[in-house]
């Protein structure tokens, strides 16, 4: 199994090359968008273990949630490699990524979602599965508590650190391709690879702007 | 040489197949148009997730059109800018990744760039050099073309650009989104002249345009009792004579001022009808000739993309397969854009 993996939910870039079992991963904290290094990167990734494009079984990306203009630049990269292939993706949760990144065990993930809300999610780590115990969802952090506590990572938590109390706080844990990859390998093996155009992102914010009729509801103008 | 062509610049996502020998094959063209309407304009985020849903559907629609499979295509063109920044990193996200799958060649192209040649995608086309009025919803530009990518800028506006002054206006009479088609339909019911409004910057001996004021004296029009009934039809004829009378009369003189008789027009505005006939009239008069693109090919689309991709790909402004790199230009001045750099 060979499959190639795209993260960019964050600003922490990476792309990884999944090889039956090992991973290479090029990774870096670059604040403004990924988009000169990610295809360079998978290029250098296949020549260093000798593997062409066409050898690849799939594709894989972080698909949310996470910065929008960041998954669409994973997605998009994504879907256009895949669709030229002729070969399946599998979209991955960037918050069981993230997890999974935190090792076997039961984990609370929260990403900084900015306009005072975060992204939560509730996962249980088992060697290389990931299941959900709470889905994801966009929230104002102090809107929500999870008890008992279990261990927390992601960066929501140092965002917003007053209205989240952290028990066993991980620092350091980003969604990362490595571990998309490592998401991806199994439910490619198991046939669950999309086709390019169904691989989309996962926002979970879905309300993004206000129709003129909301508007003028709430006392605005046209 | 096959030239894939992708624009996601604004709220349309259009693709297109163009074919350096045999012309256009194919075209393919999602407008957001309704969706954005419940919002009053244009919403970017939505856009971008709109453009993302669409690329492959309607890439495999050209293809299908063309009777082409995807290892035909031998080189991709994608509008990198100006525009939208989340709109345009999707389609150049997309075509980057397609062509390192492919192993073909990337085209950055300058949106305006697509719009200034897309006449020459016409049975009758002008020939180098022409004046070309590029008049959108986000430019309103008077240009001197020498070649491909040899454009000078003789005059542009001061503040909105013409179609956005008729999308403000068409707002301000409570028609709905996207404003210029809608207002055009109200004025050929109204008569110009009944109201009067300025002709701004009509004579002032240069080639600049400003459209602000004229959409503050609609304001105050509309203010005075004028924007209903019989009389708003009246105030829209006018207007849309105020901004055809300023905009052909500056064609014309820029004409004049480069010694040209053609005139390329280019960009949505150009589908209005008062403009065409006032142009054309002007330009009959003085011996000159009027280009337009075809009607479907006026608003964005991908094939004016395709097109110019080709152009400079035949041009010999074709760089070696790219090495995956892209970036890009939400604000990008054409005047930045070069000529074709000829590769040994
Ligand atoms: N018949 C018409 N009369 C007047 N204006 C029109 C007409 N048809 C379209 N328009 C205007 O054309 C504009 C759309 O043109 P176009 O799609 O070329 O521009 P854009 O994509 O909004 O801007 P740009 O290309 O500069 O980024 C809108 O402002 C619209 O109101």
């Amino acid at each position: 199994m060979k499959l190639l993996a795209f993260e960019t939910s964050t600003r922490w870039i990476s792309v990884a090359l999944w090889c039956d079992g090992a991973c290479l991963e090029r990774r870096e904290e670059l604040p403004n968008s990924g988009s000169e290094h990610l295809l360079p990167w998978a290029h250098a990734l296949l020549a260093e273990a000798g593997v062409a494009l066409t050898q690849l079984d799939g594709l894989a990306f972080g698909a949310g949630p996470g910065g929008f203009t960041g998954l669409r630049l994973a997605c998009g990269v994504t879907q256009g490699l895949a669709w030229g292939l002729d070969k399946p993706v599998v979209p991955v949760s960037t918050l069981a990524a993230l997890a999974l990144n935190a090792g076997d065990g039961d984990i609370w993930t929260v990403l900084d979602a900015r306009m005072n809300e975060v992204y939560s999610g509730v996962y249980r780590v088992a060697g290389d599965t990931v299941s959900e115990l709470s889905p994801p969802v966009c929230v104002p952090p102090g809107q929500i508590a999870v008890s008992p506590a279990p261990t927390c990572g992601g960066d929501g938590f140092i965002s917003y650190a007053e209205a989240l109390p952290r028990s066993s706080f991980i620092p350091d844990l980003w969604p990362t391709a490595a571990a998309v990859a490592r998401l991806a390998a199994p439910a490619l093996a198991r046939g669950e690879g999309l086709h390019a155009a169904a691989a989309q992102p996962l926002y979970v914010r879905d309300k993004v702007a206000l129709t003129t009729a909301e508007r003028l509801a709430r006392g605005g103008v046209r | 040489m096959l030239v894939l062509g992708i624009e996601s610049s604004c709220d349309e996502t259009g693709l297109a197949l163009y074919d350096t020998d045999r012309g256009l094959l194919a075209h393919a063209l999602h407008s957001q148009v309704a969706m954005h309407e419940d919002y009053g304009g244009v919403v970017p985020e939505l856009a971008s997730r709109d453009h993302i849903r669409r690329l492959i559907p309607l890439l495999e629609a050209v293809l299908t059109e063309a009777t082409c499979t995807r290892k035909d295509i031998d080189a991709i063109a994608y509008t990198a800018g100006p525009g939208l920044a989340g709109a345009l990193l999707v389609g150049a996200s997309f075509a980057e990744g397609l062509a390192g799958a492919l192993g073909v060649l990337t085209l950055p192209i300058h949106h305006l760039e697509g719009h200034l040649l897309s006449p020459l995608l016409a049975a009758e086309r002008p020939k180098f050099p022409f004046i070309a009025l590029l008049v959108s919803g986000g430019h309103t530009q008077l240009m001197r073309v020498n070649a491909i990518g040899d454009y000078e800028l003789l005059g542009e506006s001061l503040d909105d650009a013409a179609g956005e002054a008729f999308d403000k206006t068409a707002k301000l009479l409570g028609l709905g989104y996207p404003g210029g088609p809608a207002l055009a339909r109200l004025a050929e019911q109204g008569q110009a002249g009944r109201i009067t409004l300025p002709r701004p910057m009509l004579h002032s001996g240069d080639l600049s345009f400003s459209f602000s004021g004229l959409k503050t004296a609609v304001l105050t029009a509309v203010r005075n009792g004028l924007g209903a009934g019989t009389q708003a039809a009246d105030l829209a004829a006018e207007f849309q004579e105020a901004v055809t009378d300023v905009l052909a009369a500056k064609a014309l003189a820029a004409c004049k001022a480069n010694g040209m008789r053609q005139l390329v027009v280019a960009g949505g505005v150009g589908a209005n009808r008062r403009l065409r006939e006032k142009l054309d009239a002007a330009f009959s008069h003085f011996r000159g000739r009027v280009f337009y693109p075809e009607l479907a090919l006026c608003t964005d689309n991908g094939a004016m993309i395709a097109f110019c991709g080709a152009q400079r790909l035949l041009a010999g402004d074709a760089p070696v397969v790219g090495t995956g790199t892209f970036a890009i230009r939400p604000r990008w001045p054409l005047a930045d854009l070069a000529r074709p750099v000829l590769t040994a």
